[in-house]
């Protein structure tokens, strides 16, 4: 309403803000103070919902549950043990094998062993294998993965059945083929994770190692990846958590039998699959009670899997070894 | 000093000096560290097509075996039934749009104002780190326990499957895709932006809304579309929050619903071939809409590295 002096039309621009803009900001950072604590509460809701659902259960069946062998609703038997031999063993399969893949897809797209175009191309290709719905290769696995490998695990079965990995034919679904499929959906996971590690050592401890006389292969070898080896790690375990929960490529490839066996091409089962095989058909209430005990015991098991990794990615990174160097350098070059 | 290989190359020109060989800086395929240097190479290259491989096969199978079957009566007729022939995925098609969009509804307000509270109200606080360790545990959450959950929490309550306890189940599994981009995005805008805008008075929320998230939209989208291709693409949590339709949405949102990723998993299991090939053809149809929204989350993500880079 003054005009007191020349500053006054800037004024207008500039202005403290009025009362009304201090309660809307202030609401608006409460809002998201509060959904962003939703957002975080929302896994402890999770785990409590399940826990609290599972409890019957737990009581009823207590620790004999995990050690059980037989899932038998009609004679209120259940227990999940040839599950978590058949989650184990399939993720490890799995890791073990993206692993190799992964890391080494890893050195070639940060070692400048190509073009740029063609490490872009390489890229892409492995984002867009994250990218295709696990259903998907759970329907490749079943037209093209199993009679692809049939022959030579069968083969395998002929000449080396006496050794226990192969003492079983792969008839269709198995094992065998689901590890397979399960290391290609959790190669992007590695190779990510991996290659942001290996591009994230310090170029100059490279540079040393080259000019100590190294080849490519031993710098790689024995300066890169030991220095990232803890964000490997740290994939690894992340990449094993997915292994365990990833539910539909199991649940279609794995073959859903209720058994331990050592034979790499034997069906087995998972305990996502027998979630997603028997959740539709829960009928009674201790039928339910058993699947959400199983859908604890699978939320620990990822639980202890990710915080693992998340730790060993976050605590152990190179950062430290770089920020080591940093402080050497400057205490010979102040 | 090595042991090893003897100073034998015919190549190495110079002869020893004192005690440095300088024959040993003769790069020569004889000598056992170059082999084991090229042979390396070559695993590592041959690891890195193989790995390569699977997609090519997937691509080349769904074009030819979904190609087929790709015509106008897809998309607007129902599921075949057992043994019958012809048929459509149109109600597959039209149950996944509504459930995605339903989680995405769910989702997206949640994520991308706790992305906001992230790195902009509190980005250093203890409760900060605390949503932020829990949005990558959510990450690594087993999509069929989202779909335990949603069955808990919306089945179990209001007796039934629904489009509604299928969107629960998706929008868990998008959060933190959405919340960790949103937070990545908006870090990036430049501090000079929201320096100047405080300095002109404007509160924390008006440089949210005026400066910051304009800013970080591109960014911001490339996350909410990535999410919503993950969450397309889901089939463990519909199986029993969504189940499966033969018919056509009547209208009202509370009943079992049919979508593309539970109707594939149906049909890979039957005897009959042509719901193996309605199978593939709904494969098809799922890996392109979920390459679109992967092809337009890149060209955006594009798009905010331009923008971020004609601050500087």
């Amino acid at each position: 309403m003054s005009t007191l002096d020349p500053s006054s039309e800037r004024a207008a621009i500039a202005r403290p803000p009025t009362s009304r803009e201090q309660v809307l900001d202030l609401s608006f950072r409460w809002a998201t103070r509060v959904l962003a604590g939703l957002s975080a509460l929302l896994v402890v809701f999770i785990v409590l919902l399940i826990a609290k659902q599972a409890l019957p259960a737990i009581e009823k069946f207590g620790p004999q549950f995990i050690t059980g062998t037989k899932w038998d609703a009609g004679k209120n038997q259940f227990g999940i043990l040839p599950e978590i031999f058949g989650t184990v063993v399939s993720s490890l399969l799995g890791v073990v094998l993206a692993t190799v893949f992964g890391v080494a897809v890893a050195v070639f797209l940060t070692e400048e062993f190509i073009p740029r175009w063609l490490e872009t191309i390489l890229k892409n290709v492995i984002t867009l294998l994250a990218a295709i719905p696990s259903v998907v290769y759970g329907l490749w696995g079943i037209f093209v993965v199993i009679p692809a490998i049939r022959p030579a695990c069968n083969w395998l079965h002929e000449h080396f059945g006496w050794f226990p990995l192969f003492s079983t034919p792969l008839v269709s679904v198995g094992m065998m083929p689901a590890a397979f499929v399960l290391a290609i959906m959790i190669l992007p996971t590695i190779t990510a994770i991996s290659r942001d590690a290996i591009a994230a050592v310090d170029p100059l401890l490279r540079e040393a190692a080259f000019g100590m006389g190294a080849t490519r292969w031993e710098t790689i070898l024995g300066v890169t990846i030991p220095t990232s080896k803890r964000g490997i790690y740290g994939s690894i375990v992340l990449g094993l958590g997915r292994a365990f929960g990833e539910t539909m490529a199991l649940a279609m490839l794995v073959g859903s039998v209720n058994v331990i066996s050592p034979s790499l091409f034997s069906p087995a089962n998972t305990l996502a699959a027998l979630l997603a095989n028997r959740f539709p058909e829960a009928a009674s209430r201790i039928d339910l009670g058993a699947l959400m005990y199983t859908a604890l015991v699978l939320l620990l098991l990822t639980l202890i899997a990710n915080v693992l990794g998340e730790f060993i990615c976050t605590r152990m990174s190179p950062d430290a070894v770089t920020a080591n160097l940093r402080t050497t350098r400057k205490e010979v070059n102040p | 000093v090595t042991t090893h290989a003897p100073p034998s190359s015919m190549f190495s020109s110079a002869p020893a000096t004192g005690d440095v060989d300088l024959g040993q800086l003769d790069r020569s395929l004889r000598r056992p560290r170059t082999l084991i240097n090229y042979g390396l190479s070559i695993l590592c290259g041959i690891l890195a097509i193989l790995a390569a491989v699977p997609l090519l096969s997937v691509l080349i199978m769904l074009i030819v075996r979904g190609g087929a079957r790709l015509s106008v009566a897809l998309f607007t007729q129902l599921p075949p039934a057992a043994g019958m022939v012809g048929g459509g995925i149109g109600n597959a098609i039209v149950g996944t749009v509504l459930v995605v969009f339903i989680g995405a509804l769910i989702t997206i307000p949640l994520g991308v104002l706790g992305g906001v509270y992230l790195a902009e109200i509190n980005p250093e606080g203890r409760g900060a780190s605390v949503v932020r360790f829990c949005a990558k545990l959510l990450t690594g959450l087993p999509s069929i326990l989202a779909g335990v959950f949603a069955y808990t929490t919306v089945v179990l309550a209001t007796g039934r499957f629904s489009p509604l306890a299928g969107g629960i189940a998706l929008a868990v599994l998008m959060l933190p895709t959405i919340m960790l981009t949103t937070e990545e995005a908006i870090r990036a805008v430049g501090d000079e932006m929201r320096e100047a805008a405080i300095g002109m008075g404007a509160t924390q929320a008006e440089v949210v809304w005026h400066i910051l998230i304009p800013r970080a939209l591109p960014a911001i989208l490339t996350g909410i579309l990535l999410a919503i291709a993950r969450g397309a693409g889901e089939t463990a949590p519909l199986l029993f929050t969504l189940t499966f339709s033969d018919f056509w949405l009547r209208g009202h949102f509370m009943e079992p619903t049919a979508s593309l990723a539970v109707l594939i998993y149906n049909f890979s299991k039957s005897p009959f071939a042509n719901q193996k090939e309605i199978a593939w053809a709904a494969s098809l149809v799922l890996v392109l809409l979920v390459l679109v929204l992967n092809l337009g989350a890149q060209a955006l993500s594009q798009r905010a590295r331009r923008m971020v880079g004609a601050r500087t």
